[in-house]
């Protein structure tokens, strides 16, 4: 075999099995067809996965795409006109709304659910029920050196106290810290910190001094491993529950989720569909992904805001 | 009378050198044990998670919140297109910029100032190539989030890694050879594919190899282009939206629930037979084009 040639085969062997794959493919259609592209927060992610999930069931010929940016990473894409929705754990900040008006872009804000930030220790940690936001401020505000639980409330015992919480790359860092330490961003930084969920679960349900934060729903997958603690805001102890987060009396680390929506998409019939289904579905599907669903007027007014 | 000299102030100390020799070759023991433990415990490791999640769904299946539903159908073709379009793209450009250095490049500071730049393209971080791509590739030329798109980033990722590969492979080629090409009356074209490549293409294909088997588990490029998350649909050219299986993995890794770790390494698993095949064949061609070459 001439060794140019082999190569030249394996140039053609690639090229003729991309032609091969681009043959494959094609489903059913029931009539709905088109692309609706999605991007933004990892909060919302898991609601519109699953809806998107169960809308590709009824309509096989419609493609849903969900991409992962950022509630930040999926506003400059919405702002462009780029995205049909985006996912975003907060309101749009003004300038970003300022842009998307130069740019011609009308959009619709649609709350879907209310995600519930979680302070947990470990089990085997019986002396804390609950923490004042003064408390937590004191232990995650920026250079604090409390690093005994007794230096958090003089009738804890004399135990080393150790932190876990999401790194600097997340919304729910953005979120804590801006609620505990009155500026978003804004933390003590000698903790253990993981942008992943599943490694702060192992850490605190495997360490008694530990004290760490994440998302309900984390939480609620793991009541075996972790306990929560209430959280007192001045108006007593409150225990982050579905019922306590949805009323908003969880606070201040409860914080709505939301759809922004491309006004322009809504024309086209597949956009106004899939909207239709995802307010019909969004309170089972967020309770399933461990939200809290916001609340069947809520999900109504979304559809007549949008004329749906 | 140096050579007494010398003598007398030999000592033999033959034990002592022994002694040595046997402790360099416990530690270089040791060395090669640590890389074959390691690589055999992350196997070993993956496939006990994940064994059990491979199935016939597993495969043909688009992702799922169901683990037992979730597959990575849609994650496999996006892969073997983006290795397909990296391939294609990569590799051609990067032995042509290789034979150009090595054959046709004057040796002046211009030319070592590029091979100076091309050396140090290939400890660029991966990310920086996402931004890259998303610069050049979406806004300026405006081909959108695509596979092409996703292919010729990684395409550039890798590049470097063939280049520098091929030049080795290159140089390696006796000069005789070229001498006796060009004594027969043959041009520098017909020197460099008659008798230069030939000869070079088991390096080639080695570099290959090394440039594809780091294409293939990248994910952070392809984030930077916003490659999806969730998708329902294998893709059919080379302008569709796609996901690869390490983003597919990555997602299912951040996963809390029950299952999705399992799923994690199942996709890990599909991950190593995709790389592993994809090289068998390049060393197939490599055993194949050696042996012609030997003769």
């Amino acid at each position: 075999m001439n060794p140019i040639r082999s190569l030249a085969t394996l140039v053609m062997l690639a090229g003729s099995l991309l032609a091969l794959a681009a043959c494959g493919g094609g489903g059913d259609d029931t009539g709905l067809s088109g692309t609706i592209e999605i991007d933004g927060s990892s909060t919302v992610f898991p609601i519109t996965q699953a809806v998107a999930e169960d809308f590709y069931i009824l309509h096989p010929g419609a493609r849903v795409n969900v991409s992962v940016s950022g509630t930040g990473g999926g506003f400059k894409r919405l702002i462009t006109g780029e995205t049909d929705i985006s996912n975003a754990s907060r309101r749009i900040k003004d300038a970003e709304a300022e842009s998307a008006a130069a740019n011609g872009v009308e959009f619709i804000e649609m709350r879907v659910a209310t995600d519930g930030l979680s302070v947990l220790v470990n089990l085997d940690n019986d002396f804390v029920e609950c923490l004042t936001v003064d408390e937590l401020h004191l232990m995650w505000s920026p250079g604090s050196t409390i690093n005994n639980w007794n230096q958090v409330r003089p009738s804890y015992p004399d135990q080393e106290l150790r932190l876990y919480g999401p790194d600097t790359d997340s919304g729910t860092f953005d979120y804590f810290t801006e609620e505990i330490n009155g500026e978003s961003q804004v933390s003590r930084s000698d903790y253990t910190a993981s942008a992943d969920d599943n490694v702060l679960v192992q850490g605190v349900g495997g360490d008694k001094n530990a004290l760490g934060y994440f998302g309900f729903a984390y939480y609620t997958e793991n009541t075996d491993k972790l306990r929560a603690i209430a959280i007192d805001n001045g108006a007593g102890c409150v225990e982050p529950t579905v019922e306590t987060i949805e009323s908003g009396e969880y606070a201040p680390l409860s914080r709505p989720l939301f759809l922004y929506v491309n006004r322009a998409s809504l024309d086209e019939e597949l956009v106004a569909e899939f909207l239709r289904f995802y307010m019909g579905s969004a309170a089972t599907l967020a309770l399933e992904v461990g939200y809290v669903p916001a609340g069947d007027e809520v999900y109504l007014e979304n559809l007549q805001a949008a004329g749906l | 009378m140096a050579f007494a000299d010398r003598d007398r102030r030999f000592r033999p100390k033959l034990p002592r050198r022994k002694r040595w020799g046997t402790a360099v070759y416990a530690m270089l023991v040791l060395s090669i044990l640590v890389g074959i433990v390691g690589l055999v415990t992350l196997i070993a490791q993956v496939v006990v998670e994940g064994a059990g999640w491979l199935s016939f769904g597993f495969i043909t299946n688009f992702p799922s919140r169901f683990p037992e539903r979730a597959g990575v159908w849609a994650a496999l073709w996006g892969t073997v297109w983006i290795m397909g379009i990296t391939f294609l793209f990569a590799v051609p450009v990067g032995v042509g910029a290789a034979v150009y250095l090595e054959e046709y490049a004057p040796k002046n500071r211009l030319t070592r100032l590029i091979e100076l730049n091309i050396a140090n393209l290939a400890g660029v971080p991966s990310i920086v190539y996402g931004l890259l791509g998303l610069a050049v590739f979406i806004s300026l030329l405006g081909l959108g989030r695509t596979l092409l798109t996703g292919g010729m980033t990684m395409g550039l990722l890798v590049m470097p890694i063939v280049i520098i590969s091929s030049r080795e492979a290159i140089r390696a080629v006796p000069s005789t050879y070229r001498e006796a090409a060009y004594g027969l009356g043959a041009t520098r074209f017909q020197v460099v594919i008659g008798v230069v490549l030939p000869q070079a293409v088991p390096g080639i294909m080695t570099g290959t190899i090394l440039a594809m088997s780091r294409a293939i588990g990248e994910a952070a490029p392809m984030i930077a282009i916003a490659a999806l998350t969730f998708v329902t649909f294998a893709p059919t050219g080379p302008m569709d939206r796609f996901t690869v299986l390490p983003i597919q993995i990555y997602s299912w890794v951040q996963d809390p629930r029950e299952g999705f770790s399992g799923l994690a390494a199942a996709g890990i698993i599909v991950l190593l037979v995709v790389l592993l095949s994809m090289n068998a064949i390049a060393i197939l061609i490599r055993n194949k084009t050696q042996t012609r070459s030997e003769e």
